[in-house]
């Protein structure tokens, strides 16, 4: 038996689909582990409510007061909160993939730095709010992106170039944040500094549409092409020879990256660290090589919302932005990342 | 000559971003036979070889696959006739060898045919026939230079094209895997294949080969069955070594012997005087 | 018959005279591009000295520089403008120096403490001391600098392994994760912090004005052990160029030297985020440059850096108060502007290891 895990091929009709059984067991306890903690995060906060009503209300059968509060407060966050966590797993499980490196990630990249530009020049220079800060988060990023791949499109790109260039980007990007920030009013920086560290409170049904539709959108798309990713992992060299269109694969899976990475950035904000950290626990758990797309999937969404809860319960009567914890969880991770390596390389 | 080439290169320039290694190269594989590309470092060879697998791109000139520009077919379809072993492949952490090699399989899949019955034989066959079968469960960054080696090829075996293109396969194997490997070509010839080969090695060369193509900078210099094509003008010419060309005395094909060009001779000869005298 | 042994070896005897000929002109050669980096250094200083919202005539400055008259023009050219290009001097020479050394140190041509998250370390060293444990001048939290720039560096070195070698580009990259993480933690902890979020962002942003001249004063032994440190770093910085085993094999000792060397970059990058905050990209350019002018000497790629990392600074710092006048854009944001093009630049040439 393979020191991988049990595969079950489900054979019909000339068809057969091959299931890495302990990914999907993972996958599946990790979104059941998501929504439990959704729902816990349903009935806690200012006003807790038991759990058994929170399902009546969900269930159609509540009462007015519940159902708003359910409804209206929490329900919206904690599904943006499932979702960014959802859409960021799966961008930076393909990040990481593209890239060969656990370190490639949307964070570094320049995405969330470019989502942060547009967010910050709607914010300090056009003087908006709420949505338009949303859309120029997605407006810094594809245009961020273009960019990029311009700058690394040299005879074909290469994944590391990719990175370097978004370094690069980044660096001059994160200039222009910071002599925003330093240039505005006190409370307009301060305003938007919070915004910048990532936050799921105060979201509402607008950012639940937003990030769901990318996922409904993009999750497909990069599960489509997700099957090249293990090919284009040998290299180019490899997956020509297999077969794989390298190009245009690269190119729909980067898209799909940068749109997964965009949606999360515009409901919630730049929330660091979880597109890097969820699938090589993901990987971990599932003990294979490299994540699958919907185990890292699931995992952020896991992640982001143990990080939700440790956010409203850490601080009593202080509800910090879990943009905060996931910068803590970042560290840790890097750490542990760096007494591995250590330990390879002693 | 009829043209029965299934694999042809037509007027060929190949350079990597500006350094053009070959110019209006042409060359013609020979369907069924055991093709083996010889040259010295920098001749071109690989290139040459990457180029007739589509993975390098001619500057200028096409490769022809059954009388079409390779080009123009869909990439699976290509894969599914001609497979290559490249040198020095990446080597991936964490796969397993009986994964890597069923990864090989890729170009007969697809999304809802994803392991057929196929696939699972061409698989065992792979890894029976170079031998890798036992390190089924070992990860491929753990292996020896060698066995790495030999999981690559069965990689490209599992391919099952009628067209296998190799990349100097003998690199990292002692000798007798080397001899074992150009063996298994052989065998993988006599079915019915066409094989291409890239050796460094001048007497496994003419040792296997039913027809060898010299390269030197970048030009064909001689296409042929190795009794007609290796001479010692040849080898002078191409990589400017004197030599004796003899018979093997095994296999009877043409043997390269370099000359002495050290003054050992009289090195040895003045220690044979020393010790006789 | 054998043939004589002798002769050969004595034909293949290099003439004695030509060697030394070509060294001399050649060392000739980088005393006279020396000489032009001092002219141009001193050029800066002068340029950095008289302008700005208020452009000083050097006849004035000269003046004025040695006889505090009280006019408007010695005001600010004795409270604004020389401290300002005192600290240029300083912070410039530092941030050169260090990035030849980090490059030398970890033989990768895209090494800079901006880069691989050595700056943003000191950084957080001072937000820790300022904002949790109340230190309040530059002697006091230049050592907490240091000792962030410490421990990053030697994160980074060894974050940039990944288990297998080391490449420029994977080291970068750990660079980069590490001063996001860095980065992320400090703003989290100071949007709580009204008082130290708004000290925190004008100090960010990377700028010569704005500080206190004490803090300069403070820092600059640290500097100046720092740039002595690593000017003397000279011969075995070349002998480390070669490769670990090459070098002990020179009888050098690669371990010792490394010791030495992420000393030096303590020293350099700590008290230059401490006096100015953190500024990209110089550290980045100017060895750069000094190799391409002078070579693969690492005592005169040192000693053109000690020339050449004050005048990028101070020129960076005249731009900035040139391209938007009457305002100023921080010396900062002009480094990473100039700076990050450069360095997409050199990536382009690079031709990329595998991973």
């Amino acid at each position: 038996m393979s020191g991988q895990g049990t595969r079950v091929v489900l054979r019909g009709g000339g068809l057969s689909i091959r299931v890495h059984l302990r990914a999907l067991a993972v996958g599946a306890a990790l979104l059941l582990a998501a929504l439990a903690i959704a729902l816990v995060n349903l009935s806690s906060g200012d006003f807790p409510v038991p759990v058994a009503d929170v399902l009546r209300s969900l269930a159609g059968r509540g009462d007015a007061g519940t159902d708003f509060i359910v409804y209206q407060l929490r329900l919206p966050r904690v599904l943006v909160t499932v979702g960014v966590g959802a859409a960021l797993g799966a961008s930076g499980a393909i990040f990481q993939g593209l890239t060969r490196n656990p370190l490639g990630s949307p964070d570094f990249v320049g995405l969330t730095v470019g989502a942060a530009t547009g967010a910050l020049v709607v914010m300090l220079i056009l003087g908006g709010g709420g949505i338009q800060v949303s859309a120029g988060a997605i407006i810094g990023c594809l245009i961020t992106a273009a960019a990029i791949y311009l700058l690394a499109f040299r005879r074909g790109t290469q994944p590391f170039r990719l990175i370097l260039m978004g370094i690069g980007v980044s660096a001059l990007l994160e200039a222009a944040n910071s002599y925003l920030i330093y240039r505005s009013h006190l409370d307009e920086a301060l305003a938007a500094q919070v915004w910048l560290i990532g936050s799921v409170n105060g979201r509402g049904w607008t950012e639940v549409v937003i990030v769901g539709g990318t996922l409904a959108v993009l999750l497909p798309v990069a599960l489509h092409y997700g099957r090249h990713l293990t090919m284009l992992s040998l290299g180019d060299e490899i997956a020509v020879l297999h077969g794989v269109p390298v190009e245009r694969s690269r190119a729909v899976l980067a898209l799909a990256a940068v749109g997964l990475s965009a949606g999360a950035t515009a409901a919630a904000g730049p929330i660091a660290f979880v597109a890097l950290a969820a699938p090589p626990l993901a990987a971990r758990l599932t003990r294979s090589p490299q994540a699958g797309i919907l185990p890292a999937a699931a995992m952020g969404a896991a992640l982001l919302a143990a990080g939700d809860w440790a956010a409203q319960h850490t601080l009593p009567g202080n509800d910090i932005p879990v943009g905060v914890v996931t910068a803590a969880l970042g560290g840790v991770y890097l750490t542990w990342l760096l007494f591995r390596e250590r330990g390879n390389r002693g | 000559m009829t043209d029965d080439a299934r694999l042809k290169a037509d007027s060929l320039t190949l350079a990597y971003d500006r350094r053009v290694v070959a110019e209006k190269l042409d060359v013609r594989i020979t369907d069924g036979s055991f093709t083996v590309i010889v040259g010295p470092n920098a001749c071109g060879k690989s290139t040459l070889l990457r180029a007739l697998a589509r993975v390098l791109k001619p500057q200028a000139g096409a490769v022809y696959l059954d009388g079409n520009a390779i080009a123009s077919y869909p990439s699976k379809h290509v894969a599914k006739q001609l497979g290559m072993l490249p040198q020095s492949p990446v080597v991936p952490g964490g796969v397993v060898v009986e994964e890597l090699v069923a990864r090989g399989r890729f170009a007969h899949q697809r999304l809802l045919r994803q392991w057929s019955p196929e696939d699972e034989t061409a698989v065992a066959e792979a890894m029976r026939l170079t031998e890798v079968a036992d390190l089924a469960d070992r990860f491929v960054d753990e292996l020896s230079g060698g066995q790495r080696q030999r999981v690559w090829l069965a990689m490209a075996l599992a391919q099952q094209t009628p067209i296998l293109l190799l990349d100097e396969p003998t690199t990292f194997l002692d000798l007798a895997h080397q001899f074992e490997v150009l063996d298994l070509c052989a065998e993988l010839h006599e079915e019915g294949r066409t094989v291409v080969a890239v050796l460094h090695d001048l007497n496994h060369a003419c040792r296997y080969a039913t027809e060898l193509i010299v390269m030197r900078a970048g030009e064909v210099l001689a296409q042929g069955a190795p009794a007609e094509v290796m001479t010692a003008d040849l080898v002078e010419q191409v990589f400017s070594m004197p030599c004796r060309v003899i018979d093997d005395p095994e296999t009877g094909t043409p043997m390269v012997v370099p000359a002495d060009r050290h003054r050992r001779r009289g090195a040895r000869m003045a220690a044979a005087g020393r010790a006789s005298s | 018959m054998t043939q004589g042994t002798g002769a050969p070896l004595a034909q293949r005897t290099a003439t004695p005279d030509r060697p030394a000929r070509r060294s001399s002109v050649r060392s000739g050669r980088q005393w006279t591009g020396l000489a032009i980096g001092v002219a141009l250094l001193l050029a800066a200083v002068a340029l950095s000295v008289a302008i700005g919202s208020r452009t000083v005539g050097l006849a004035t400055v000269w003046r004025v520089l040695w006889q505090e008259d009280g006019s408007p023009e010695s005001v600010i050219v004795h409270q604004l403008r020389l401290p300002r290009t005192l600290l240029g001097i300083g912070v410039g020479a530092a941030l050169g120096l260090a990035g030849t050394v980090m490059q030398a140190l970890t033989r990768n041509p895209l090494a800079e403490p901006g880069l691989l998250g050595v700056n943003l370390g000191a950084a957080t060293g001072v937000v820790v001391a300022v904002a949790f444990l109340g230190v309040s001048t530059a002697t006091g939290y230049v050592w907490f600098a240091f000792a962030g720039a410490a421990l990053t560096s030697a994160a980074v070195f060894a974050l940039g392994g990944s288990g297998r070698a080391p490449t420029p580009e994977r080291q970068v990259l750990a660079g980069v994760s590490l001063s996001a993480v860095l980065g992320a933690l400090i703003w989290a902890v100071l949007v709580t912090r009204r008082g130290a979020f708004d000290r925190y962002r004008h100090w960010d942003v990377g700028s010569l004005s704005d500080r206190e001249t004490a803090t300069i004063l403070q820092v600059m032994p640290f500097l100046l052990a720092g740039i002595l440190l690593a000017l003397a770093l000279g011969r075995q910085l070349n002998a480390l160029s070669m490769g670990d085993e090459s070098a002990t094999s020179l009888g050098a000792h690669p371990g010792r030297i490394r010791v030495l060397g992420i000393l030096t970059v303590t020293l350099l990058c700590g008290g230059a985020t401490a006096a100015s905050g953190p500024i990209w990209f110089l550290g980045l350019a100017v060895p750069y440059i000094a190799r391409v002018v002078t070579g693969s000497d690492h005592r005169w790629i040192l000693a053109y850096s000690l020339v050449l990392g004050p005048t990028l600074l101070l020129g960076a710092d005249v731009l900035g108060r040139v391209l938007v006048a009457p305002a100023e854009l921080p010396v900062g944001v002009v480094t990473a502007f100039l700076g990050a093009p450069l360095f997409i630049a050199l990536c382009r040439r690079r031709r990329l290891s595998v991973l």
